[in-house]
Parts: C-alpha cells; sequence; structure tokens
C-alpha cells in the first residue's frame, strides 16, 4: 500500500493537481508516524502507511488549506479521517473542490498504551508488523524478540469501527492486507462500554468519571488533536469574562471535559486521535462516545456521512422525545 | 455536611425565559400564590438562549439544583428557540446523569405565561426533590484549596 500511496502521490504532485500532500512519515521512535506536508515529488519517499497512523490528519486540514488559499490540498484519509473532512466540509471550514482525498482502507490503529502497560516501562527498541503479528525487541530483553497478535493491541476506536472503507475520497487506495475481511465492520457493538457504564449506579459511575478526571494534567492535547476543535478560542482560554478555571481542581477538569465533550457533540466520528494523543491515558472516549449513542437513538444522527444533512444541534422535529421533561405532578 | 441537620436549605438556580415562564412567575407573584423561596431567578431571552454551561457553571458554583423552564413547544416567541433548546437540555442531562449528576439536581420543564399554578408546583416539586438528595458535592469546585496549599 506505501508503494501504492508514494506512486500516486508522484503523479498528483507532478502533474500539478496538488500543490501539497498531508501524510504520515517515521516517527523518530518505533511504532510512532508523525504528520507532515510534502510538497514535491522528490519527498515522496518519505511518505509511510502503517498501524501507527494514528493522528487524525484531517485536523491540520482547515489551517493548511487557509494558509495555501490558491493551492489545491492533498490528503491522506482513513475512514474516520474522511468522516471528518466531510464534517468539517459541512461546517464551511473546508471546501470540497480546495482539496483531494487519497482514500486509505484501514483495519485498525495500534493502541500503544495496551504494548507499553504489558512491557512494564521497558523501551521499545525496534518493532515490526508483519501480517497479523507485531514483533517486538525491548531495552530488557534486546536479543530475545516478543509477538504480540496485531488483533489484540488494536485500539477500542478501531476494533468497534463501521467505517473502515473512507466514506468521500477522489482515489482510493486499494487494500493490499490479503485478508477478503480486514475491511468488513465488526459485529461488537460501538456502545459496548457506554451501556455497561449505563447500568452501574449514579455513585458508581460518578467514581469512575472521577478516577479518569483526576488523570487529567491539562495539557489540552485532545484538543490539539481532535479536527472540530477549531475555534480560534477554547471556552477554557476565555478570560473576559472567565467561565472557568485554568487549575487541575477536579471540578474545574471534570467541567472541560464535559463541555468538550458537548462541543464536539454530533461532530466527533469516534477517530480516537484524542484519547492516543492523551499522555496520561484517560478514557476521553466514554464521553463521545455516550453523546453519540443518545443523538443515534434519539434523532437517528450519526456524524461524517452525510454532508447535506443538517447537524443534529442546528435543526429539530416537533415530535422530538422529550421524556426528560418533568411535571409537576 | 449539612445533611444531619434539619436546618439546610437547598439553593436552586432558575433559568426562566423572559416570554413565557417569566411571565408565569410573575403571575404566581400576583395571584400571591404560595412556593418556596429557595428558588433564585434568573431570567433569560429564551430557553435556547441558554449555553449548557451556564447550568454547569452553576453546579460548580455550588447551587444545589437547576431548573430550567421555557415556553411550551409550539409556543416560542421566537418560533423555535425551545425545540432547538429541547435537543441540547436532552442530550445534556443524559451526559450529566451519565457521569453520575443525580438525576432531579437539574431538571426542565415548560411553563406558560398563564400558568401560575404550574410554577408554583413546579418550584415545590423541584425544591422538594432537590431536598430528598441532600447539598450538591459533585462538580462543586472547592475554591479552597489552592489558597490551602499556599498555606
Amino acid at each position: 500500500m506505501e508503494d501504492q500511496i508514494r506512486d500516486t502521490a508522484v503523479k498528483l504532485l507532478k502533474d500539478g493537481s496538488v500543490g501539497m500532500i498531508i501524510g504520515y512519515e517515521a516517527g523518530t521512535l518505533p511504532l510512532r508516524a508523525s504528520p507532515c506536508v510534502i510538497t514535491n515529488a522528490e519527498q515522496t519517499d518519505r511518505l509511510v502507511w502503517n498501524m501507527s497512523c494514528g493522528s487524525n490528519l484531517a485536523t491540520y486540514l482547515p489551517s493548511v488549506a487557509k494558509a495555501n488559499p490558491d493551492q489545491k490540498i492533498g490528503i491522506l484519509a482513513k475512514g474516520c479521517d474522511s468522516r471528518s473532512i466531510l464534517g468539517l466540509i459541512k461546517e464551511r471550514q473546508i471546501e470540497r473542490d480546495g482539496i483531494y482525498v487519497i482514500g486509505m482502507p484501514c483495519s485498525g490503529i495500534l493502541d500503544r498504551r495496551k504494548i507499553e502497560s504489558d512491557l512494564n516501562g521497558a523501551e521499545i527498541l525496534e518493532a515490526h508488523i508483519d501480517g497479523d503479528k507485531l514483533t517486538l525487541s525491548t531495552s530488557e530483553h534486546p536479543a530475545s524478540s516478543i509477538q504480540y497478535p496485531v488483533s489484540s493491541i488494536i485500539h477500542s476506536s478501531c476494533s468497534t469501527c463501521q467505517h473502515r472503507t473512507p466514506v468521500l475520497y477522489d482515489v482510493l487506495i486499494e487494500d493490499s492486507s490479503g485478508n477478503p475481511n480486514a475491511l468488513s465492520a465488526p459485529d461488537a457493538s460501538p456502545y459496548e462500554q457506554v451501556e455497561a457504564m449505563e447500568s452501574q449506579s449514579a455513585d458508581e459511575r460518578w467514581e469512575y468519571f472521577m478516577s479518569e478526571m483526576s488523570k487529567c494534567i491539562r495539557c489540552y492535547a485532545c484538543r490539539g488533536a481532535c479536527p472540530f476543535c477549531y475555534c480560534t478560542q477554547c471556552f477554557v482560554d476565555q478570560n473576559q469574562p472567565q467561565w472557568f478555571g485554568k487549575t487541575t481542581e477536579l471540578s474545574d477538569i471534570a467541567i472541560f471535559h464535559l463541555v468538550r465533550a458537548f462541543h464536539v457533540a454530533g461532530r466527533c466520528v469516534s477517530c480516537g486521535a484524542c484519547a492516543r494523543a492523551c499522555p496520561m491515558g484517560v478514557d476521553l472516549m466514554y464521553l463521545t462516545r455516550k453523546i453519540e449513542k443518545d443523538l443515534d437513538e434519539l434523532y437517528g444522527y450519526v456524524a461524517g456521512l452525510d454532508v447535506e444533512e443538517l447537524a443534529p444541534f442546528a435543526t429539530f422535529r416537533k415530535d422530538d422525545p422529550q421524556e426528560f421533561i418533568t411535571e409537576p405532578d | 455536611m449539612s445533611e444531619a441537620t434539619t436546618d439546610w436549605e437547598p439553593r436552586i438556580v432558575a433559568f426562566l425565559c423572559t416570554w413565557c415562564s417569566y411571565a408565569g412567575a410573575d403571575l404566581a407573584g400576583i395571584s400571591r400564590l404560595q412556593y418556596p423561596t429557595n428558588v433564585r431567578v434568573i431570567r433569560v431571552p429564551c430557553s435556547g438562549r441558554l449555553d449548557p454551561f451556564y447550568i454547569i457553571k452553576a453546579l460548580q458554583r455550588g447551587a444545589d439544583g437547576v431548573l430550567v423552564s421555557g415556553c411550551h413547544p409550539g409556543d416560542c416567541h421566537y418560533i423555535s428557540g425551545n425545540y432547538v433548546a429541547r435537543r441540547r437540555f436532552s442530550i445534556l442531562k443524559r451526559l450529566l446523569e451519565y457521569v453520575g449528576i443525580e438525576p432531579g439536581r437539574v431538571q426542565f420543564t415548560w411553563i406558560s405565561a398563564a400558568e401560575a399554578e404550574r410554577f408554583a408546583k413546579m418550584m415545590r416539586k423541584v425544591t422538594a426533590d432537590v431536598k430528598a438528595l441532600g447539598p450538591a458535592k459533585r462538580l462543586v469546585k472547592d475554591y479552597g484549596a489552592i489558597s490551602r496549599l499556599v498555606d
């Protein structure tokens, strides 16, 4: 697939269809990939595609497009990235004509945290993925290697992903995994965790919420990684009036996450980029997933699929459910 | 905390839309209807004007309960403000309860300008609900934490 991507990139850059391409390049550590922008055909060798390409490239699209208004921007997009791009077009942050989407079928992204928790702090020296096996050597046992089946270390947002093939693209790279089922939607419901949480008592839910929130250090990596956190001024940065404190007091943290989840309601496509960007391993998606589930249940709305459909909070039906309204008697 | 003491009285913030619910409160006053004094009314132009974080902010500052009331569906002065608000509050209420805020702490209702009796009943109900829950502790900010740290 990497060769196909590079060939496509060379062709697009040479014939002038795009001025630049947003893609991934190898990171400086094993199992890391960084976003990159390449502007000429000689640089296309830098492009990589593997299971560590976990960031959502759509995040960079509005700013790159704004800085280069007279150029068409090429972008690599997984299923979730393409849904984010669709959302950004819908919110008029980018123009469909201004971008060229190279669609990437994706069978899932690694959850580094799952591997790291298994390694007890040992550093990963080398890693390669071959078919459905990940082979590692670590600082603890440099000579021997550890193997994982890829399916056991896939990110939770990917193991229930329903849209592995991009929903919007100009060219689609063919899946070369050789596995005919690699792109089929899994049976597992994306809302399993939410349902399990809902069945608990309010006290238990509060306890879980607080235990997750107490990990947060307010670095805002989640906000930086999110394609929909593009506000020029985030509500937590406002200081006239200052709505919420910038402290790591638990209430301030909890409110940051509640309001952030609410602000991406109906827009979040559960790409999981926030959770993967989080240095503290906060379970961010359990909040966004809840809203996603409710919007689907109450209004039949799923984000990132239809560019014409109005956002759920931008419209209403006269017969919307209102079981939550209190009656005085 | 003061739960055990019987003299604890909850503080409840009520966001009322100016066209229906606030007028309903006015009528309740003019009609000399009795309702608990625990409610602090904040008048807003429309229930659709209410940013969800006003509600969250009220909880953070220690409100024991929050009530939001607008015009009945179909009666909005701005045609559709309350319809839009209904979707927003439906999702917000579910989210707050999902993270463990007690159901009853945050409530939503519709009160028209003619429904003084409904307004008074609603205030009695919300006050009783919140009293049963006890003082709010969740999401309440501990404003003393930083100064204690410095000491």
